[in-house]
């Protein structure tokens, strides 16, 4: 059901963990929907230097958080607001279709991170691509 | 994990079991010897024909009915479609109303939401946070339209055993037909169908160690029901289609054993799970045992584990050779959790995090102590990572 990557980035879970006094915070997802990523930015001179995770979720959210902090680190902030979810879900060698939400949740939680340091700093946020990221081939969490 | 070799915990009962050796060495003959079509006339044919009339005694006596009261089908999908869609167009002028539970297999749950859409009406009755259906409840919703009662014998998910005999008795009362689900209740409890006035019963051999593709239906004598597999007149004209003849001979052999000794066995396996059960509670907090205490099936545990998902549970198990079940929607292909343990009144993220373990004979006690061993670490790893933990530091985040 999950490519070798998908089950190497849930068994090992790169940058597990909260990041004290982050630059950037993202809570995305719901209990009640079965999945919960927050997303924790170190970011000094607009670049990010750290990222970690905690999720609550299935295999695919888990790997999605995993590679998803992976993919930002080191980027500056232009460029990981453009880590899309399919790039997660490409690094991740593909996702079962109804699992795709998870790369979603992980592409939302990198851009509510970022924008919770835009707002910190005083700047306006960067306007978010996708409003209904629970919303995937044909199936919805309506709670 | 050892480099050695990995072992296999089987924990899975309820969704399949292995088939008996003493079950498959009585099927084999039938594949290659005793191939005869049972409705030709030659010799061969006639042995083909006497293994049915055996299996059909064997499943009869487990159930207390007639053998010309047993018919054979594809498996208990098969069994509960005919039951419910049978006895709904065979009695029409009667009505058009039936009644069952929100805890049904979907077998009898989609079959159900097809009748409605075709002009059917349907009381999905509730049950209580044990996952019982009150029987006074039953009573309030039979009307004069009333064709159908379908109520299951015992929980696939959540393992418990609702009052057929006292739900048999309303439905005998009220003179409206009686179908139950009985497919993971053979072999834990004794059954008879006269003296439970059940009308109809569905059975799945794979369940008790016979072989997959074959089920029964128990239709009570007299009873109006229209075929489902039109086509030729096997099973006396009921069910089309030749015999599945080594599967019916699988069939008869399982049930004959699995019936055979039903306290000794329940006793073996709810010794090892109340040992199973009593460990996990020991070692893992936060948890909330799904069914009811003393009312369920003796191999079955449910148990959610707050804070975490099920999916990457099994996940972690299955890393570890345990093999398992969640109600997580995260496995179901849709969003949403297990219906039966959201029908329990259970909250929806803590359904999320349910595990169903569910022993059977291939059990011993080194399994329950490898995954007693295994479960807790697999549990705190993921409650680790877990944002909604707040026994890990900095507690937890502002999540509703």
């Amino acid at each position: 059901m999950y490519s070798d990557k998908v089950m190497d980035h849930f068994k090992n879970p790169r940058n597990v963990g909260e990041i004290e006094n982050a630059s950037g915070v993202g809570e995305v997802g719901n209990p009640v929907c079965g999945d919960i990523m927050n997303i924790y930015l170190k970011i000094e001179n607009n670049v990010i230097t750290d990222a970690k995770f905690k999720t609550f979720g299935c295999g695919a959210a888990i790997a999605s958080s995993s590679m998803a902090t992976e993919l930002v680190r080191g980027k500056t902030l232009e460029e990981a607001w453009e880590v899309s979810n399919k790039a997660v879900a490409e690094a991740l060698e593909g996702l079962p279709p109804v699992k795709m939400h998870c790369s979603v949740l992980a592409e939302e939680g990198i851009h509510k991170a970022i924008n919770d340091y835009r707002k910190k700093q005083g700047l306006e946020p960067w306007e978010e691509k996708n409003p209904h990221p629970h919303e995937h081939e044909g199936a919805t969490c309506d709670h | 994990m050892s480099m050695g070799e990995k072992r296999t915990v089987y924990m899975d009962h309820s969704a399949t079991t292995y088939v008996r050796k003493e079950v498959l060495d009585a099927m084999v003959p039938y594949f290659t010897e005793h191939f005869g079509n049972p409705s030709s006339i030659y010799h061969i044919a006639r042995d083909s024909k006497k293994a049915i009339d055996m299996a059909r005694a064997q499943v009869a006596k487990a159930l207390g009915a007639e053998p010309d009261e047993i018919y054979f089908t594809s498996g208990g999908s098969e069994s509960d479609n005919w039951a419910i869609k049978g006895v709904a167009s065979a009695n029409l002028k009667k009505g058009s109303h039936i009644i069952t539970s929100k805890i049904e297999h979907h077998a009898v749950i989609h079959t159900c939401e097809y009748l409605e859409k075709n002009g059917f009406e349907v009381t999905y009755l509730p049950v209580d946070k044990y996952g019982l259906v009150d029987p006074a409840d039953l009573e309030k919703a039979i009307t004069d339209k009333t064709v159908l009662i379908s109520i299951m014998y015992a929980n696939n998910e959540i393992g418990t055993i609702e009052p057929i005999t006292e739900l048999g008795a309303i439905a005998r009362k009220h003179k409206v037909y009686f179908h139950t689900d009985a497919v993971q209740a053979i072999g834990n409890v004794q059954i008879d169908v006269k003296a439970q006035n059940i009308d109809l019963l569905s059975l799945s051999s794979h369940k008790f160690y016979g072989p997959k593709g074959t089920g029964v239906l128990y239709i009570r004598k007299g009873t109006k029901i229209d075929n489902l597999v039109h086509g030729g007149g096997q099973e006396r004209r009921r069910r089309a289609g030749t015999e599945n003849i080594a599967g019916i001979v699988g069939c008869g052999k399982a049930i004959e054993l699995v019936t055979s000794d039903i306290e000794g066995h329940n006793k073996r396996i709810r010794a090892l799970r109340d040992r199973l059960l009593a460990g996990i509670v020991a070692k893992i907090p936060n948890t909330h045992l799904n069914g009811h205490p003393g009312k369920r099936l003796p191999g079955n545990i449910n148990i959610s584990f707050e804070f975490i998902e099920g999916e990457s549970m099994l996940l972690w198990l299955d890393d570890e050779g345990i093999c398992a079940s969640t109600g997580s929607a995260c496995t179901s292909g849709s969003l949403e959790p297990s219906h039966v343990l959201l029908a329990t009144g259970l909250p929806v993220e803590i359904s999320h995090g349910s595990l169903r373990l569910t022993l059977g004979d291939v059990n011993t006690d080194a399994d329950v102590d490898f995954v007693l061993e295994v479960l807790p670490k697999v549990v705190a790893r993921l409650r680790e990572m877990s944002p909604l933990y707040k026994g890990g530091k900095n507690g937890g985040c502002n999540v509703q």
